[in-house]
């Protein structure tokens, strides 16, 4: 009977067991992740904080499949994912996350419809179908009418909107965005968070790195990492 | 599915190079012109083996050509007054050389005489060619009136001559005068036929019919004209006995050309002292073109291939130098997913779509040169389908070569660095 109750938990989209990063530089080794112990549940908003160089990007990039533990456990929807290969975890990056970056990282060649289709030219929609998916997530984040711009035309929180367009484009499980407003000044800043927390309401699950304590209050839970730890976990 | 994605790499991959339209264009050069070269230097190549060849060809791959030579003079003797000087190929060779050899099938005796001849009020020199009717056989040219030589002229030593078109046109002689008299020397010849010459020789070998040539049975050479001929220079006469100047001998079949040109010699040699004849034979002669021909082309390849390979490195380089510059591009798409392989088809691609345009417009140079080679310098270029094909297949191949190491460097950039990147 019990495991019934436990079936009705939130289910868990990431789990680390004892994850540890070590970087060699020489002979000397950094430990930017020492020893998480954390499980993100589905439907979840985070932010994760910390001083800088307290290993948050690096978890980031751990949780993003971008980046591979030295040590401990990756479980990703229940399936251990440490030992994947390259294409494979490219495929979860494709059809299961979405990034959201500090320095937007458009393609600056690209237009902004061409920049949002991306995931999903990758995932070998047609053309048509993905045109119109990429107008139809540009007017959700209100740049219907800055299609055929090209990104260097748009603004910093114009360009943020099209990236959250893009990270959204293949309707992944989670949503990684790591100090997404880092280079926006406070009213824009204040712009992204709502437009976060609206996909959050929406059923999103974000986890989100940021120095900023009033942005943190967006998220319904707080994680605070301290050379490589967890220091607490505040949740709401 | 695979099909239509592919058509999309193709088409951002002419979108990225479109971006930089001149740098494309500066790096497009080097196979532009290694491509355009070696089109123009196929076809000028092609077009001057195909006029050798075509010459060869024209003398008949079949035939021997055995020609009188006068020998090398021993001593002073040559400048008396009554010395004749004996020499060449005589009636018996010609008969010997039909005797001896079953694989002969044609075999020509020709006499040439240089002699005036007379209609009405014209005057020409021309070479009259005492000669049978094979000649007609083995040096087939149009005949545009009238008829040639036949068996039963030689036979009655008939007085008939048949003239070339240019020398009848010289001459003003039209198809009516057909039947007509005309003199050559003292003596009177009837007109029986007109044939098409060929014009401007120049090449490896001299073919045997001239412009100017008045053909007439052998048997009537030899009884009006005789075999002495005087040749004045300044202060003396020299007199020469020449049977017959040349003798054309066809073999039925072209492996037996070259041994029958061989036992003729060894034949000839037996029966003359002195080197007073030379064989020719155009089947040695096409084969040896075929040969410089295929060392042409050979060097041709060479320089090509050094002209190409610099072009791919050219590609090469703006290739590297374009994945370091957008090393934060490929960081991205890695993150949003894409593959490794993926990222190396585009790069590959880019790099095949620059050495194709430019191979595309190496073809365009390379096929005009050869146009204006022709317009100016008056020489044959001839391009074939191989000329267009290869430097084409090639310009793809190279793209595929010098693009693979870019594309492979694109595919092992780390997407953190690359994200971290400035
Ligand atoms: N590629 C690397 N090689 C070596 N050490 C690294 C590397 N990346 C990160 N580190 C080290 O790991 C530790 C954690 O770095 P990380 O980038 O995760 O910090 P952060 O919390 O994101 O800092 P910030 O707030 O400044 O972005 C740091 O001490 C850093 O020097
Ligand atoms: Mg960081």
């Amino acid at each position: 009977m019990e495991a019934v109750v436990t079936d009705t938990r939130p289910e868990t989209v990431i789990r680390l067991e004892n994850a540890g990063k070590v970087y060699a530089m020489g002979n000397q080794q950094v430990a930017a992740l020492d020893g998480i112990d954390v499980a993100f549940e589905k439907g979840g908003f985070w932010a994760v904080m910390g001083s800088s160089g307290s290993g948050k990007s690096t978890l980031m990039n751990v949780i993003g499949c971008l980046d591979r533990l030295t040590s401990g456990r990756y479980l990703f929807q229940g399936t251990d994912i440490s030992a994947y290969d390259d294409d494979a975890l490219s495929d979860i990056r494709l059809r299961h996350l979405g990034f959201i970056f500090q320095s937007f990282n458009l393609i600056p060649q690209l237009t902004v419809q061409r920049n949002i289709e991306l995931p999903l030219y990758y995932l070998g929609w047609d053309k048509e179908k993905s045109q119109a998916h990429a107008r139809h997530l540009a007017s959700m984040v209100g740049l219907d009418t800055r299609l055929t711009h090209r990104p260097s035309e748009l603004s910093g929180g114009q360009m943020q909107r099209v990236a959250i367009a893009r990270a959204l484009a293949a309707d992944p499980d989670l949503i990684l965005a790591d100090e997404p407003t880092g280079n926006l000044d406070t009213r824009t800043s204040h712009q992204i968070m709502a437009l976060l927390t609206s996909l959050h309401q929406g059923g999103k699950t974000i986890i989100m790195v940021t120095h900023e304590h009033d942005l943190a209050e967006y998220a319904r839970n707080r994680l605070y990492m301290t050379d490589g730890r967890i220091d607490r976990i505040e949740k709401r | 599915m695979k099909q239509i994605k592919f058509s999309r790499e193709l088409a951002s991959g002419i979108q990225t190079l479109l971006l930089h339209k001149l740098r494309s264009f500066l790096t497009m050069l080097g196979v532009v012109f290694g491509v355009g070269s070696v089109v123009a230097m196929l076809a000028v190549g092609e077009g001057a083996s195909k006029d050798a060849l075509e010459q060869i060809r024209k003398l008949g791959s079949h035939n021997i050509l055995i020609s009188s030579i006068k020998p090398v003079e021993e001593g002073a003797t040559g400048t008396t007054p009554s010395f004749m000087s004996i020499y060449g190929l005589t009636y018996l060779d010609h008969d010997r050389i039909q005797e001896s050899f079953s694989s002969v099938r044609k075999n020509v005796p020709v006499k040439l005489i240089r002699k005036e001849a007379r209609l009405g009020e014209r005057a020409l020199e021309l070479r009259v060619v005492g000669t049978s009717h094979q000649w007609f056989e083995v040096i087939p040219r149009p005949v545009l009136g009238g008829r040639t030589l036949m068996p039963g002229d030689l036979a009655d030593k008939s007085p008939v001559v048949v003239l070339t078109e240019f020398g009848a046109r010289k001459l003003l002689a039209t198809r009516h005068t057909i039947g007509q008299i005309i003199r050559l020397g003292v003596d009177s010849f009837t007109v029986i036929g007109i044939v098409k010459n060929e014009t401007g020789s120049s090449g490896a070998m001299q073919i045997p019919d001239r412009e100017i040539d008045a053909y007439i049975p052998i048997t009537t050479a030899r009884s009006y004209f005789g075999d002495v001929v005087i040749k004045r220079t300044a202060g003396s006469r020299l007199r020469e006995k020449v049977e017959l100047n040349q003798i054309i001998v066809q073999v039925g079949s072209l492996d037996r050309v070259e041994p029958a040109a061989q036992a003729v010699e060894r034949m000839l040699t037996l029966f003359h002292q002195k080197k007073d004849f030379q064989i020719q034979v155009p089947l040695a002669l096409l084969r040896q073109a075929e040969a410089t021909k295929r060392t042409f082309n050979i060097v041709l390849g060479a320089i090509a291939g050094i002209s190409l390979l610099v072009g791919g490195i050219g590609i090469m380089n703006i290739m590297l130098a374009s994945v370091t510059e957008r090393t934060r591009e490929i960081g991205v798409r890695r993150a949003i997913g894409a593959k490794r392989k993926q990222i190396i088809i585009q790069f590959l691609i880019e790099a095949v779509v620059l050495s194709s345009a430019g191979g595309i417009l190496g073809l365009a140079v390379g096929m005009a040169i050869p146009f204006f080679i022709t317009w100016f310098a008056k020489m044959p270029t001839v391009i074939t389908p191989l000329g267009i094909l290869l430097p084409l297949f090639v310009s793809l191949g190279i793209g595929i070569v010098f693009g693979l190491y870019p594309a492979a460097r694109a595919a092992r950039v780390d997407p953190i660095i690359a994200l971290r990147h400035e």
